[in-house]
């Protein structure tokens, strides 16, 4: 049973870390986020059920960060719409040092 | 007046009330209503009110200090990270009360002096002067080294953004050029406080920071010694500053807006030679004494006694001018404490009072010419004694108290400095004693300039003179260099005893490592030839 | 050492006795010119402060034009002009300056004759020292508020006082049209405060008050009218020069500190000869950085050249200050440490050649000056000469005589010649000429314009060429007389100066002083021809407009002929048979008779009253062929008419001043400013900074290499934080 969840979430996360690096539109990316994150999510899961319920305290940790980052990314996403007219990665460059 | 303070319990809760009642006021000043003209009002309002009240609540202390006393007065010791050894130990001698007096007197007359010339951003303005004052005065009065840090950049950050947001043209080249000088020398003395830290007692106990700790159970090697010496000199020499470490204070100075250079010459140079008083020299006698280091630093501030006094003399900017005399200044009450005598280091400290009045009337003088004329520079001038008297009157009252001319306050310090220092370092003295002619020199040159002559700029003719606020801020100043000249006997009774503890700690410290006589003088007491 | 101290603690303990007697009223002797500065001040700071529709700046302060603020100023500076161009009214307070001014002065006079009647009675053998507070307490350092009277202190301050007074009174006509009339009041009457201080100050560092407060009222009535450049730069020149010698005089005091442990007259003086080895190293270096101060304040070679140029200065401030009281404080400090000058015979003999030197380089230059009060300053430089041969040979009483005869006689004189000055400007002024009212190739016959003046100003001129009985040849006859006495024998004549025997020096300094009395002559006879005789110059049609001064000038002007004339009957000497011989000398025994003994050890017993008569007439002699050799050559060529053809070969060097002003200022004045700009401030400072820059400019370039990195797309950042993973991953999981 932790064999198979934990290969689920490898799958789902690896999914995850494909969508960030190859695709350009800022909300599939961010929504690749949130499948990496559910994956970890799913891990502490499967490991809690092994090895104690505290794990899984973290999960509702995680879940919160992951509300609180929804409703920042999503702001600056739109608010970068409203500025540029676009949500392309590649032609928004503002962290170049 | 003492047991009427002591009855309140007032040396209980004043150190604790100086550092609170600013950062009070800036909480309130963040919290204003209003629009932005109504904000400006009433933020350097609430900041004079702070100010004042600060000013009232500290000159008790004037009365409450006791010089017979030993030990430190007013103190208050509150733990802290006890794990770490650090504790909120604050209080006083007769050094740290006459700058913390000299603090809280000029900090009103600053508000007043900006009073109508800082006009943006006025509530971030005094937030950020309150802020400061607390800073500094946490570093005259704490008794824990790691304290000290806290306070110590406390009060570089204000000033920072000070400089870099109402200062001049070029701000923003001089608030970096200030900040990361100070920085520099600042981070080196946080790894020396940290190793001393570490080295009190027993190497396996827990660290402390008590400054009465460390001056007596502090076990470094010689060799450390003289690292942590250099890394305390560094950041205190380049706060002072002295010669080679000098030069972001020009470009501060001329920079920074008028409460800005006031705090900064008047009280902020004080902190470098306040930390050789209180820190460097008393916790590493022995490395501070050696022959070597002892004649290079009085090298240094002798050098920079005559090059300040040189190169303000050609100075065309006079807000410049009075930042290289400070420079010639502060070198005075570098050699005042490193000649080490009770007559030079009471003259090292009279030094340092007088310098921040005389200097700070001058930046208070000047920034009332500039507001009007906004030129700084001497040419724009001259002739101008005939429009605003009054101003004419007391730019050469301050201007000659910072001469040195007997009956005011500059004649004091430096006669002391010079005299005591001729006791152990005559030629040093000898040399040092030529900057007061050069003193005569750079201001009188620049005030004839500037007050006299022919009145042949047309734009200069329909100046204002002073008016009831700018008369009324400079008052307290000139009453003090007259007060400091004829009767300096009051403050100097309340700083003897510090200065002659300074003393003792010093050679006793340094004899104790070396049991032969460290010094000799070169000119010796006739008994001694054996006639 | 024991019976001494003893002596000195009985003393403590019994009263002075001049406690109980006007001597305890000293205090008050400086405070009544400080508060007349105080009230003076005020009243010049509320004239210009709010301008009343009576003061003559009214208009100025609210001038809309700002051009025609300008030019007012400009026409306020007369090149040369001593008085003023009267502007259109007087003084808002004008009344109750003129009262305060002199009344403070007039008040201190009648206090300080009071406390000489008391003292003339007790005529104390001790000093009567008053202390009022701890000035400077700093561990064994104790320096107190207190003066000190004794017989020296009160002779200068009737002086000071008493001249003072008269001058004062002389100014109330001379300034009254001024606006700046209460100023002036205010700055004459700190200078009284400020000497009265430097007199009666009880240790060096009091005296050091004085001392640099009067510098510092000179600076500021040099620089009176500061609207002209020259004034200003004058007023600027005297403080520098001043505070070189001021230097001297600190350095003095930290040498006496560090080897006696006290500077109080009385402690220096009861330790110094136990303290201080007599004619050694140390007490002589002390001796001649005080020597220093005392050059720079008396201006003397080769400090002297402040004082030419503060005759910018306002002609009665020029009479008080750079004759008759400030410049003679040098002598007094000598006085003052006659002991340790006495201790120190080489820095006694370089005071005399000092003296010696200066008085006749000085006299050499004033033959051949035009300005009238130009030679005047070059006078009052070696008149002042003179006294410092009398102390530096230890003739104390000679140089204090000569200090207060020539305080009459110069007082007069620069008095007259403002009286001159103020009639020839009012000549000029009505006639709208721009002559200068200075320049005496202008003047010429005013002797039947200005009939008192010229009266008077001829007896001041008898005084100081020395012709018998007027006051100056008593006085200069005493010094060249003691001069000649110590080269015949004291311990001067047997110490040695720069390896030369002192007997040679002496008698070398006393031809000196007898070719500068002969100069001395010759350029006054030289000023009162070009002034009061001959034919006028000033121009036809100014003349009518030349006439004598207001009372209240000529009034002080007669009290100080008057002292002209019988002022030498203060100290005749012994063998002349007139009234009682040596006054001044009985006076002032108990101050400097120590040092005089201690200096004139080893003379041969009495001398032979012969010589003395003899050694008279000689000086008499040389006066008299300097009256008649000046009266000759001017008599034979025509007058030199101003703008003339100039003079040549050794005349023009003489009317240039040796052109030493123009060695000090190409030789350091500008080398050094140049220096500080160019190597220090550029140089150093570039230096400094560009160092500093170019460390900055190293972690600039460090950060430019991770600003690089900093592609600003996420992609680019998630690609490398992948990576980055996977390869923390590969080398952790094994």
């Amino acid at each position: 049973m932790l064999a198979e969840s934990i290969a689920l979430s490898a799958l789902l996360f690896v999914i995850g870390v494909v969508g960030v690096l190859t695709r350009r539109n800022a909300i599939i990316v961010f929504m690749c986020v949130e499948l990496m994150l559910n994956a970890v999510n799913l891990t502490f899961i499967a490991f809690g059920r092994v090895y104690g319920y505290g794990a899984q305290a973290i999960v509702i940790f995680v879940m919160t960060v992951a509300a609180a980052e929804a409703a920042v990314g999503l702001a600056i996403v739109i608010a970068i719409f409203r500025h540029r007219q676009t949500v392309d990665l590649d032609s928004i460059n503002l962290l170049k040092g | 007046m003492r047991e009427m303070l002591l009855a309140m319990g007032y040396d209980r809760w004043v150190l604790p009330a100086l550092l609170l009642i600013p950062l009070a006021a800036a909480a309130i000043i963040l919290l204003l209503p209003g629009d932005a003209e109504r904000r400006w009002h009433s933020a350097r309002a609430v900041a004079l009110a702070a100010f004042t009240v600060e000013f009232l609540v500290s000159v008790g202390l004037w009365w409450s200090f006791d010089p017979a006393t030993p030990g430190w007065q007013a103190a208050v010791h509150m733990p802290w990270i006890p794990s770490w050894g650090i504790s909120f130990s604050v209080g006083i001698d007769g050094i740290s009360l006459v700058l913390i007096l000299l603090t809280t007197l000029t900090m009103p007359l600053t508000v007043l002096g900006s009073w109508t010339s800082v006009r943006t951003r006025a509530p971030a303005f005094y937030t950020l002067m309150l802020i400061l004052t607390t800073g500094m005065l946490g570093v005259f009065m704490a008794l824990d080294l790691f304290l000290f840090y806290i306070m110590w950049e406390l009060m570089l950050v204000p000033m920072y953004f000070i400089i870099g947001i109402w200062g001049g043209e070029r701000r923003i080249y001089a608030s970096v050029k200030f900040f990361i000088y100070t920085m520099l020398g600042s981070l080196l003395m946080l790894v020396a406080i940290l190793y001393v830290g570490f080295h009190v007692g027993n190497p396996a106990a827990p660290p402390g920071f008590g400054y009465d700790d460390l001056l007596t159970r502090l076990s470094v090697t010689p060799v450390a010694a003289r690292w942590l010496f250099g890394a305390f000199f560094l950041a205190f020499a380049i706060k002072v500053p002295m010669f080679p470490f000098h030069t972001w204070l020009p470009d501060a100075h001329v920079e920074a807006p008028t409460a800005g250079s006031v705090v900064l010459a008047g009280i902020m140079l004080k902190m470098g030679t306040f930390g050789f008083l209180r820190f460097a020299l008393p916790l590493f006698p022995q490395a501070a004494l050696d022959p070597t280091i002892r004649a290079i630093v009085l090298t240094l501030a002798v050098v920079g006694i005559l090059y300040g006094a040189l190169v303000a003399l050609v100075q065309p900017d006079f807000k410049k001018l009075v930042a290289y005399s400070s420079v010639s200044h502060l070198g005075f009450v570098m050699l005042g404490i490193f000649a080490l005598t009770l007559q030079s280091v009471q003259g090292a400290i009279l030094v340092m009072i007088n310098h921040g009045i005389s200097t700070g009337a001058l930046f208070l003088l000047v920034g009332m010419l500039y507001e009007r004329r906004h030129s700084r520079l001497i040419a724009a001038y001259g002739g101008i004694a005939r429009v605003v008297p009054l101003f004419a009157a007391l730019l050469t009252i301050v201007s000659l108290s910072s001469i040195g001319l007997p009956g005011t306050n500059g004649f004091v310090g430096e006669f002391l400095v010079l005299l005591g220092s001729f006791r152990t370092e005559p030629w040093f003295a000898f040399a040092a004693t030529i900057g007061l002619i050069l003193a005569a020199a750079y201001l009188l040159w620049a005030i004839q300039r500037i007050l006299f002559e022919r009145l042949d700029k047309p734009e200069n003719a329909g100046l204002r003179d002073l008016n009831w606020r700018e008369l009324g801020l400079l008052a307290p100043l000139i009453a003090c260099i007259i007060w400091l000249g004829v009767y300096p006997a009051p403050v100097l009774r309340r700083t003897e005893p510090a200065a002659a503890r300074f003393v003792h700690l010093v050679e006793h410290g340094y004899e104790s490592a070396h049991p032969a006589p460290p010094r000799t003088p070169i000119i010796q007491p006739p008994k001694a030839r054996g006639r | 050492m024991i019976a001494p101290a003893l002596q000195a603690a009985a003393l403590a303990a019994a009263p002075h006795p001049l406690s109980g007697t006007a001597a305890d009223w000293v205090w008050a002797l400086p405070l009544f010119p400080l508060a007349g500065f105080l009230v003076n001040a005020a009243l010049a700071v509320v004239a210009v402060a709010r301008p009343g529709p009576a003061d003559p700046s009214a208009d100025r302060h609210s001038a809309p034009d700002a051009t025609a603020a300008g030019e007012d100023v400009a026409g306020h500076g007369p090149g040369a002009g001593d008085a003023d161009a009267p502007p259109p009214a007087r003084h808002r307070f004008a009344s109750v300056v003129s009262l305060v001014g002199p009344l403070a002065v007039g008040l201190a006079f009648a206090l300080a004759c009071a406390i000489f009647a008391a003292m003339a009675r007790v005529h104390p053998t001790t000093p009567f020292v008053q202390t009022y507070f701890h000035w400077i307490p700093a561990g064994d350092l104790q320096v107190n508020a207190a003066f000190q009277l004794d017989q020296l202190s009160l002779t200068l301050v009737l002086v000071i006082t008493g001249v003072g007074a008269l001058i004062h009174l002389f100014s109330v006509a001379y300034m009254g049209d001024d606006p700046g009339y209460a100023r002036y009041f205010a700055y004459l009457n700190l200078f009284v405060f400020f000497m009265l201080v430097l007199v009666l100050g009880a240790s060096y560092p009091v005296m050091f008050v004085g001392w640099e407060g009067v510098g510092l009222c000179s600076y500021l009535l040099i620089g009176f009218w500061y609207a002209d450049r020259a004034n200003a730069d004058a007023g600027k020149k005297a403080f520098i020069v001043n505070r070189i010698g001021d230097f001297g005089f600190l350095i003095a005091m930290f040498l006496l500190f560090v080897q006696l442990g006290t500077l109080d007259y009385t402690g220096v003086l009861a330790a110094a000869p136990g303290g201080l080895e007599a004619g050694g190293p140390v007490v002589t270096v002390i001796c001649l950085f005080l020597l220093l101060g005392c050059a720079g304040k008396s201006a003397q070679i080769p400090l002297y050249v402040w004082l030419p140029d503060a005759m910018a200065g306002p002609t009665p401030v020029s009479a008080l200050i750079h004759a008759a009281t400030m410049v003679t404080a040098g002598v007094y400090l000598v006085v003052r440490s006659g002991l340790l000058f006495a201790m120190a015979p080489a820095a006694s003999l370089t005071v005399a050649v000092m003296g010696a030197v200066t008085a006749l380089f000085a006299a050499t230059i004033g033959l051949k000056q035009w300005d009238i009060k130009k030679v005047l300053a070059y006078s009052t430089i070696s008149q002042l000469g003179f006294m410092f041969m009398a102390v530096g040979a230890g003739a104390y009483v000679a140089g204090i005589f000569h200090l207060v005869t020539h305080a009459f006689f110069k007082a007069l004189l620069f008095l007259g010649a403002g009286s001159v000055i103020h009639a020839m400007h009012a000549a000029y002024h009505a006639t709208h000429s721009h002559e200068d009212a200075q320049d005496m190739r202008n003047m010429g016959g005013l002797r039947a314009r200005m009939p008192v003046t010229w009266i008077l100003m001829w007896i001041a001129t008898l005084a100081i060429a020395g012709v018998p009985l007027f006051a100056g040849f008593f006085s200069k006859d005493e010094i060249l007389g003691t001069i000649f006495d110590r080269a015949g024998g004291s311990i001067l004549r047997d110490a040695h100066w720069l390896g030369i025997p002192g007997g040679v020096v002496l008698y070398a300094i006393y031809g000196m002083g007898l070719v500068a009395a002969f100069l001395t002559a010759v350029y006054m006879t030289r000023l009162m021809l070009y002034t009061f005789h001959g034919q006028n110059r000033t121009g036809e049609a100014a003349r009518p407009h030349l006439h004598e001064a207001p009372w209240l000038m000529t009034g002080p002007l007669l009290v100080l002929g008057a002292l002209s004339a019988v002022g030498g009957f203060l100290n005749t000497p012994a063998f002349l048979p007139i009234g009682p011989a040596e006054t001044l000398a009985r006076w002032l025994d108990p101050v400097v008779g120590p040092a005089t003994a201690l200096i004139a050890a080893g003379a041969p017993g009495d001398a032979d009253p012969r010589r003395g008569l003899l050694l008279s007439l000689i000086a008499a002699a040389v006066a008299a062929t300097g009256i008649v050799v000046a009266v000759v050559r001017l008599g034979r060529s025509a007058p030199v008419r101003a703008g003339a053809a100039p003079e040549t070969g050794i005349e023009s060097v003489l009317a240039h001043r040796y052109y030493v002003d123009e060695a000090y200022d190409r030789g350091i004045v500008r080398p050094l400013l140049a220096f500080s700009n160019r190597v220090l401030w550029q140089g150093v400072d570039g230096l400094i900074d560009g160092l500093v820059t170019l460390g900055a400019r190293v972690w600039v370039w460090f950060g430019g290499i991770g600003s690089a990195l900093q592609t600003g797309r996420v992609g680019t950042y998630a690609w490398a934080l992948v990576v980055g993973a996977l390869v923390v991953l590969a080398i952790t999981i094994r």
